[in-house]
């Protein structure tokens, strides 16, 4: 286990200003049609309510809604595994396609697959598993993690993607046409799903009263994936859970809405029993989730629908791009979910973060999350997880902050530093607030100056 | 113990305080003309609103969108085609499929999205490997939002049920829309009153 270092891994990305402002504003125009998305639904904070509620509720149930799920789903005609942890998972589904001689899996988009590395398992064992979503192909291909939950290769350019496909699918390298790199990933990807003997979808909601789940692409991709050949199995994260149908009302309109902008996915379906003559299995996977609703701070965060809005709208995530977190899970929520995975890998997370909130503010659940990730510090710190420099730093700032008249000082001394110091003393490498970023010009007086100038009784 | 009831066991070992499920309301007091918002949201979504011409009949009208379709597989009765779903054994032999026309249960207004099922579709692939795809849809079939949309019974019935809302779409590279990502390329919605007598 190595330990992330997330500051390191920006700055690589930082390294090239084409990508970071392309990414940056491309992750800011979605939060931007989130914005009007949301603006345009008058019952838009009730919503946000409601599903915080349903999803609160089944958590405290959680037991007993499983067990209302497996139910309807056998008696659906649906097989039912249970996984304690990654490796469980990849042993079930690899004994399910090895006793069906099933050599290629075509797949849709899972967070959770990618959480039990299922595809290197797969792969070891002479299973070929062809990713259908051309985000998650383009990272397939190029052996790199989805760098967002929603927008896998946001983090890459049309050019980049040439030259990934001309290594890999053999486009002419000389082209970036968006239109023709689609193009060649349909044209590349229709056999495989033609010649696939198994097909397999992640689960945006499981609903435990009709036993089905509830999958959102925009590709259509999980319905050729669950649709063309005759075995379907679906990996689900035991949270996934709501009680009822009637629910899936609440979280399918503000899924897209609060990802992209969009009213609804271009396609929402529904699962609930194998085809006629088909064969469908459901694998309900544990991995840490049980542990995680035993923690008293952190088990909220296992509302989380995987929208993305918290990344798009974090300007350290759309600085630094998902692929820094070094983890499954990037941004925001990457910070407060990876460290419930391991601590001591994911210690530099929870400090990739300004703690302005807005992660908070727009998510649909209502997960508290720079709350979290305020937490996850205390707790990084009392166990020594902190870096020095970082810790030295704060007990300088701990005396100062605690100290009116020290703090004035400091403000003043700072102020007429920014304002007068040559670039060269503020860009200094040990000063890492001057990196990749300008200083903004110093206040003409200080806050507490133009208080007592004009506010306070003389 | 097996793991599933290792995981049970420790899901009520953690004994988070219950709290109580929350009445979820239909949200309709006000909703836009259905019909009116239904088309606006299918345009935004990248579908089609295609009106009949009173002088003509829905073949006549599907060959003209679709001149240079070979196979055409219907699975409505209004509309012959070339090839019949009833006909089509195995998914696979969808692939060569220009144009499917199906007729869905209901649509929804909020979001633009006709409700289809394995009773509509048949074989379900019509919807994913053919290249267009034309539906049938009676404007009385629009519910206004989502929530009287999954308070509808059929979903309880079906294996398989899909709200779909225009073309397969992605926007991966550089946020570049393109239509046609995987599935169909087009979806076009034709206003055209079911025969209610036999139902």
């Amino acid at each position: 286990m190595k330990r992330v270092d997330h500051v390191k891994a920006s700055r690589e990305f930082l390294a090239d200003e084409k990508h970071v402002e392309f990414h940056d504003k491309r992750l800011w125009t979605l939060r931007t049609l989130r914005d009007q998305a949301a603006h345009g639904i008058e019952e838009w904070e009730e919503l946000r309510s409601l599903a915080s509620g349903i999803k609160e509720h089944t958590l405290t149930h959680l037991a007993g809604y499983l067990e209302e799920f497996e139910r309807n789903a056998t008696k659906n005609g649906v097989i039912v595994h249970w996984a304690k942890n990654a490796e469980e998972h990849n042993r079930i589904v690899h004994e399910i396609l090895e006793s069906r001689r099933a050599k290629t899996l075509v797949k849709s988009k899972s967070m959770l697959t990618e959480e039990c590395e299922m595809r290197e398992y797969l792969e070891a064992r002479g299973i070929t598993v062809v990713e259908s979503d051309l985000g998650e192909r383009i990272q397939q291909l190029d052996h790199e993690r989805p760098a967002h939950v929603v927008v896998p290769a946001v983090h890459k350019l049309a050019s980049d993607v040439s030259r990934v496909f001309s290594k890999t699918l053999g486009t002419d390298p000389a082209n970036s046409d968006v239109h023709y790199l689609a193009e060649a990933q349909r044209d590349a990807t229709r056999p495989l799903i033609l010649n696939a003997e198994a097909g397999m979808t992640g689960c945006n909601f499981a609903v435990a009263e009709t036993g089905g789940i509830t999958v959102c692409t925009n590709e259509g991709n999980a319905d050729l994936s669950a649709n063309v050949p005759p075995l379907h199995i679906a990996s689900i994260g035991i949270e996934k859970l709501i009680p009822k149908l009637e629910h899936l009302g609440v979280f399918i309109r503000m899924l897209s809405r609060n990802a992209l902008g969009a009213p609804i996915t271009q396609y929402t379906s529904h699962f609930r029993g194998p085809r006629k003559g088909g064969e469908m299995h459901f694998v309900l996977v544990d991995n840490g989730r049980s542990a995680r609703l035993a923690m008293d701070d952190f088990w909220y965060s296992l509302k989380c629908i995987r929208c993305g809005a918290c990344m798009n709208t974090c300007p350290v995530y759309r600085r630094s791009s998902g692929l820094s977190y070094g983890g499954v899970y990037s941004g925001p929520i990457g910070a407060i979910i990876n460290p419930t995975f391991d601590l001591k890998k994911y210690s530099a997370l929870p400090f990739a973060s300004t703690m302005n909130g807005s992660c908070t503010n727009v998510c649909p659940v209502k997960i508290n999350i720079h709350e979290q990730i305020y937490k996850w510090r205390q707790i990084v710190a009392e166990q020594h997880e902190l870096p020095f420099i970082k810790k030295e730093a704060m007990k300088v700032a701990g005396k100062v902050l605690a100290e009116p008249k020290l703090y004035r000082v400091a403000i003043k001394a700072a102020d007429t530093a920014v304002a007068k110091l040559p670039r060269a003393f503020i860009y200094n490498p040990f000063n890492a607030w001057g990196k990749q970023r300008e200083v903004p010009d110093a206040p003409e007086q200080t806050f507490r100056d133009w208080y007592l100038k004009n506010r306070k009784e003389k | 113990m097996s793991s599933r009831n290792a995981i049970l066991a420790s899901l009520r070992a953690a004994q988070r305080k219950p709290t109580t499920l929350p009445d979820v309301p239909m949200f309709d007091a006000g909703l836009p003309p259905a019909l009116d918002k239904f088309k606006g949201t299918l345009a935004q979504m990248g579908g089609i609103w295609a009106e009949m011409p009173a002088d003509t009949d829905i073949d006549a009208l599907i060959r003209a969108r679709y001149p240079d379709a070979k196979v055409i597989c219907s699975a409505v009765p209004e509309v012959a085609g070339t090839r019949r779903i009833e006909e089509v054994r195995d998914p696979h032999e969808l692939n060569d499929v220009d144009v499917g026309i199906v007729r869905p249960r209901f649509a929804v207004a909020e979001t633009g999205s006709i409700w289809l099922s394995e009773t509509q579709f048949q074989v379900n692939a019509l919807g994913y490997l053919s290249q267009h795809l034309v539906a049938l849809l009676d404007p009385a079939d629009i519910v206004g939002n989502l929530h009287h949309a999954y308070h509808r019974s059929e979903f309880f019935a079906a294996d398989y049920a899909v709200l779909m809302s225009g073309p397969s779409a992605t926007a991966d590279i550089e946020g570049v829309l393109i239509h046609g990502a995987q599935g169909i390329r087009s979806l076009t919605v034709i206003p055209a009153p079911r025969v209610r007598a036999f139902e």
